[in-house]
């Protein structure tokens, strides 16, 4: 019963993010404070995260190839597709989703508790599209960070197979220019679009809707971080078989 | 004016509100006092809006704010100030950017005539070293001072503040109580204080409303409050042994 609650108040609350607009010219300084925060603040980790994983998928998958019947190039093209139909879009988002997921719940319960959203609502500003709708806007960018994080993934493919000695340049990058469908890409981006809503939304939800302290904050944002997590991990299932089947 | 006409208000199976009908007259500090508990803040959230009552109406000024269609009671909402309890300054702006707040959203004032505003305010706050200090850099009592002015930048027909001088010490209190009250006069605008600080009775209480277990136990003000026999009230108001003392003496001059 109480799942049924949160997804109908989940959905009256997006509802309301997209009506009364906030004034433009407050609008666009909140839009850029949130790029900051969200989007240039996540690239470093991001970056991190992604060199090592291409890496690790490019040793594990050489690893595996104990027949000398499979072309070596394999490695590079293991390296690619896992990277760019899984790894960047979905991984990256589940990661998103503790931290960038975490600090909007955070930072929306703290104004909660500060009692800072009520002050916003007593003087008639519709709460919801001043804390929520720059924060959408903002993860529009998300598919940015996701194309670096493909880009870098598979540098660091590419990095751990040659300098591991495990293949040479020519053979990895013949396996990630090999059999390339664009439409994955498309299938990798449409995917990221919904995550950055998801991410921008759910934990929103638990943020504005919290009650309690200082103890529930730190609650609402291991129950927004799990919840966020799951939906990805659910609508990623969804999304994957409706686009690519 | 504030007319209130039998407010009710539940929440599930728990009925907070029972009933209080009630007058909070324009140019007057209007206090609520009562125990924990009794429905203050219920009460004042329900004025501001922010809890739809159960039952009953509220009238501002004529206006029946449940009446109002939703962009009429957006434009009452902007002539109302609220002062909250713990400020609810905006932490990521800083003192000039929160009491410049409202006139960003709700006017197209320029930003030098803004900027002339929130000066005047600040400085009738007695503020005028902190406009570009943020709220963690200030004291309670200048966080206060800037709650006020936040509310009153926009020239509000009504003023509300819950527990306005909790966790101050009691001078600053005091500044605190007399600026509010000051502030009421000068602006002839309608002010509802939450408190159960019976300093702030004694000092800004022009008209009292006592609240027990969600109804309106007692009504008057601050000279009547200390010759009522109503007992729920004196338990209330001479709770601490200095007004025990200070009505003792009463009794003994009037005898």
């Amino acid at each position: 019963m109480k799942y049924l609650f949160d997804i109908g108040g989940y959905a009256i609350m997006v509802r309301e993010v997209f009506k009364k607009p906030t004034k433009w010219r407050i609008m666009k300084n909140l839009i850029l404070k949130e790029i900051d925060e969200l989007i240039f603040g996540s690239l470093g980790i991001l970056i991190f995260i992604s060199f090592f994983i291409g890496a690790v998928v490019s040793i594990q998958t050489a690893m595996n190839l104990t027949s000398d019947l499979i072309p070596k190039n394999l490695i590079g093209f293991a390296t690619r597709q896992s990277i760019i139909l899984e790894f960047a879009p979905t991984f990256c988002s589940v990661i998103m989703a503790g931290k960038v997921g975490s600090f909007i719940t955070s930072s929306i319960g703290t104004m909660r508790v500060t009692e800072q959203i009520d002050a916003l609502e007593v003087m008639g500003v519709n709460a919801l599209n001043y804390l929520v709708f720059p924060k959408i806007i903002a993860m529009l960018l998300y598919p940015f960070i996701i194309a670096v994080s493909m880009y870098i993934g598979i540098f660091g493919g590419w990095f751990a197979g040659v300098f591991g000695g495990f293949i040479t340049s020519a053979d990895f990058v013949e396996g990630v220019t090999m059999d390339f469908i664009p439409f994955h890409i498309t299938y990798s981006f449409i995917k990221t679009f919904v995550f950055a809503f998801l991410l921008a939304t759910i934990p929103s939800y638990h943020g504005f809707y919290m009650k309690g302290g200082a103890l529930e904050v730190g609650k609402a944002s291991t129950t927004s971080f799990v919840w966020t997590s799951v939906v990805i991990i659910i609508t990623n299932y969804i999304l994957t078989q409706l686009l690519l089947t | 004016m504030i007319e209130v006409d039998d407010i009710h208000k539940s929440f599930g199976d728990a009925h907070i509100l029972k009933g209080i009908t009630t007058t909070f007259e324009t140019g007057k500090t209007n206090l609520i006092i009562g125990q924990s508990g009794s429905g203050k803040t219920v009460f004042l959230k329900c004025l501001l809006g922010l809890f739809s009552p159960t039952e009953g109406k509220i009238c501002y000024d004529g206006k029946q704010y449940a009446e109002l269609s939703s962009s009429e009671q957006r434009d009452l909402r902007q002539e109302m100030g609220m002062v909250f309890q713990g400020s609810a300054l905006f932490d990521g702006l800083t003192v000039e950017g929160n009491v410049m707040f409202p006139l960003e959203m709700f006017t197209n004032q320029s930003k030098s005539e803004m900027k002339d505003r929130v000066d005047a305010v600040l400085k009738r706050v007695n503020l005028v070293d902190a406009h570009h200090k943020f709220p963690s850099e200030i004291s309670g009592g200048m966080q206060k001072r800037v709650a006020i002015a936040r509310a009153i930048v926009m020239n509000p027909q009504y003023l509300f503040c819950d527990e306005p001088n909790s966790g101050l010490d009691p001078r600053t209190a005091i500044v605190i109580d007399n600026l509010i009250k000051e502030i009421t006069e000068e602006y002839e605008i309608t002010t509802v204080i939450n408190t159960h600080d019976m300093n702030s009775v004694m000092q800004i209480g022009e008209k009292i409303l006592f609240l027990k277990d969600g109804l309106k136990e007692w009504e008057g003000t601050k000279n009547e409050i200390f010759k009522t026999d109503n007992e729920a009230v004196t338990d209330f108001v001479y709770s601490s042994e200095l007004f025990k003392k200070v009505r003792q003496m009463y009794i003994e001059e009037r005898n």
